[in-house]
């Protein structure tokens, strides 16, 4: 785990609120994820999930709020940070037309990497897609698809990892193949947050949970000591009984 | 493992992501040569349309070649510029390029790069058959032509990948597209044509100075204007 | 206070609203004098009474110039800042220049028809105002749809930006087209050359239009601020509601 107090958390939120013309998505979000940690944010549909993630990201603007990733303001420090930061999306982030290699090229060279050719014999044996990697990505299953955009996301080998319903789509073999990935991937140095509204993935693999409702997280707990079948009646009443 | 500073992890530079960008954009071309065949056959029927609809006698072409031509790579242009950067959507990309380190102004002098090239190979492909056509010699103003056509394009190009970022990410996105650029892109045009007209009569550039120095200018706008904005029309 | 409130904000509801209280008797009264001074002025030997036409169109196009600067300056504050507050002046400017212009548009015929016998010639003059017609026209229409936030917002910033600095680009280039236009009588290199009593008459207008310019501004960006905080308020009614 990590040691306190070296570095400052991996992402601090307060206050954090988001709004789109008269809908609110993000109600005043106050979280802190020390590095290292894998946190699942667990909510249902429309909770803000997919928003929160992006503004970690630096991809969106928050309309309100303080938000820090690795120790930076996202909206300042732009390039250094997203070195350091990878993002899955349910989006692919991928060109259908060019094979998995041709992608992962493209991306090392975009990331400015130096060992470009290694790290993607790396990251393609991780995800174990090595045998595939002249084939188009159009050709690919989801679940390929999904390992392929891991490996692109690996490839700076970030600090932060985050992911945005990764299990989207996926069969529960292919759900399996992806958890026992993150299990792998998740070594203590790397921190970890992870979208999803299947409360069962999210408790297998997680340090930390938090319930995201109505645009405001409004339970956390370590992970580990929960009992699933405990949990799972408490987040549907904290959902609304929204599944 | 315990979590302690690591190495700076690199930040490409901004030709190295610049060069990133154009060589994906032409693989990916070549691999499905989507935005070449859609832009030839448009340009090809633009000038097929006005050929059938009017009877240019010699005198008739002559003033008016530079415009015709010019309405064709507009029209191929635009087409080009709207299908590059629907790729980029499609996959997600467009988020996934402001992702990285990149600086989005290497980003966009990439595209704006590559979609030169493609605007250029059709415009190769279109002379020709401009020559064809309108029975038009163009042998002795070949070397002003191509120096008209370049400079243009490259204006109308930048305006055109600023805008195509900006129309690909709203509803009605084929009307979007001509709605902001043609307006804006008026100074480039207008002085395209001029300069063009010039190069096809067969005089020496020299003479249209001021108009191929109002090109450079509007290029060089259009460059650094993209290159400042690109960033902001990527974000979320 | 409602999300939508700063400190940017407040103060430029407390400038705007003093020059509405200012501006808007000022422009009352100089249309008033601009009108005698019109009606007064020196009749132009070859044109008549039709010649009048002029003080309005060219007070018209001066304060289109005028609104579209500040759209644009507006729309760079917007990006830098983003406070809501520069965005509702900017579309304020852009609208209110839209207005200014197409008085231009029809004005120009009206003062053309008497003259040169035809409604529309397409002089540098009226061609550049007609594209510049066109580019905001192109900013009002683009907010719409842009979809969800702020996004028209900054799409609209970054048209607002690129669409001014490309004015003096169609001016020159158009010019360069065509020359059928009275020869610039007041931005002419040796001066003005106008006779001195049409050049205060010319002022005076200037200024009532500039006024009349600067208060419609004002007006309509409070009324898009309103507009916000009503849909605010709409959003915090509904969800006491919810709860």
């Amino acid at each position: 785990m990590s040691v306190p107090g070296v570095l400052g958390p991996a992402l601090r939120a307060r206050g954090l609120r988001k709004s789109f013309g008269a809908r609110v998505a993000l109600d005043g979000i106050d979280l802190e994820v020390p590095r290292g940690v894998f946190l699942t944010l667990v909510g249902p549909n429309g909770a803000g999930k997919t928003t929160l993630l992006k503004i970690l990201a630096g991809l969106s603007r928050p309309s309100a709020g303080e938000v820090w990733v690795l120790g930076t303001d996202p909206r300042r420090e732009g390039a250094r940070l997203r070195a350091r930061m990878g993002f899955i999306s349910h989006e692919p982030y991928l060109y259908a037309d060019l094979s998995a290699e041709e992608n992962l090229r493209f991306f090392a060279s975009l990331y400015g990497l130096r060992r470009a050719e290694e790290r993607i014999d790396e990251v393609l044996a991780r995800v174990d897609l090595a045998s595939r990697r002249g084939d188009p990505v159009r050709a690919f299953s989801r679940g390929m698809t999904q390992r392929l955009a891991i490996a692109r996301a690996l490839l700076h080998d970030p600090e932060l990892l985050l992911l945005d319903e990764p299990t989207t789509g996926l069969d529960d073999r292919a759900v399996g193949i992806l958890v026992d990935l993150l299990g792998a991937i998740h070594d203590g140095a790397r921190t970890l947050v992870l979208t999803t509204h299947r409360l069962d993935v999210g408790l297998r693999i997680a340090d930390r949970v938090a319930v995201l409702a109505g645009g405001r997280v409004v339970h956390e707990a370590d992970a580990r000591s929960v009992d699933p079948s405990a949990f799972a009646p408490m987040y549907a009443s904290l959902c609304g009984g929204v599944p | 493992m315990t979590a302690t500073a690591r190495a700076e992890p690199p930040v490409p530079s901004f030709l190295g992501a610049m060069i990133a960008v154009i060589r994906k954009d032409l693989r990916l071309e070549w691999r499905t040569r989507e935005v070449f065949t859609a832009t030839l056959v448009f340009a090809a029927l633009v000038l097929l349309t006005m050929n059938f609809s009017f009877e240019p006698g010699q005198h008739a072409v002559e003033d008016m070649a530079a415009g015709l031509l010019w309405v064709a790579f507009v029209f191929a242009g635009m087409l080009g510029f709207s299908r590059s950067l629907l790729a980029e959507k499609e996959g997600g990309c467009l988020d996934a390029l402001y992702l990285s380190p990149a600086d989005p102004g290497a980003i966009f002098l990439g595209k704006v790069a590559s979609n030169v090239i493609f605007l250029a190979v059709t415009e190769a492909a279109v002379l020709p058959l401009f020559a064809v056509l309108f029975n038009y010699p163009l042998g002795r103003a070949f070397p002003g032509v191509i120096v008209a056509i370049g400079l243009g394009s490259v204006g109308f190009v930048a305006a055109g990948t600023l805008f195509a970022a900006i129309s690909t990410q709203m509803r009605v996105r084929e009307v979007m597209l001509p709605l902001l650029l043609l307006p804006v892109s008026v100074p480039v045009l207008i002085a395209s044509v001029r300069v063009t007209q010039t190069a096809l009569a067969g005089h020496a550039l020299s003479g249209a100075l001021a108009w191929i120095g109002l090109l450079v200018l509007c290029d060089a706008l259009f460059l650094v204007a993209g290159m400042l904005l690109f960033g902001y029309v990527l974000e979320d | 206070m409602t999300e939508t409130g700063s400190k940017v904000q407040d103060r430029m509801d407390l400038i705007l609203s003093r020059l509405r209280t200012v501006a808007a008797p000022l422009a009352g009264l100089g249309l008033l004098l601009a009108a005698a001074a019109i009606l007064r002025a020196p009749e132009e030997e070859a044109q008549g009474i039709v010649q009048k036409i002029f003080y309005a169109h060219v007070a018209s196009a001066v304060s289109s110039y005028l609104s579209f600067f500040i759209t644009c300056a507006a729309s760079v504050l917007y990006l830098w800042k983003r406070d809501r507050a520069w965005d509702f002046l900017a579309l304020a400017s852009a609208e209110v220049g839209v207005v200014f212009c197409s008085a231009v548009l029809v004005s120009g015929p009206f003062w053309g028809k008497p003259i040169w016998g035809t409604w529309w010639t397409w002089d540098a003059r009226l061609t550049s105002t007609l594209i510049l017609w066109l580019v905001y026209v192109g900013y009002l229409l683009l907010r719409p749809f842009a979809g969800e936030g702020e996004r028209g917002a900054r799409f609209a910033a970054v048209v607002g930006i690129v669409g001014f600095v490309n004015i003096p680009l169609i001016h020159f280039s158009v010019k360069w087209l065509r020359t059928l236009h009275p020869k610039p009588i007041v931005l002419n290199a040796q001066g003005p050359q106008l006779p001195p009593e049409m050049m205060t008459t010319l002022y005076i207008t200037l200024g009532a239009f500039t006024l009349l310019a600067i208060t419609f501004i004002a007006v309509r960006a409070e009324i898009e601020r309103l507009r916000d905080l009503a849909s605010a308020m709409r959003r915090h009614a509904t969800k006491g509601e919810a709860r």
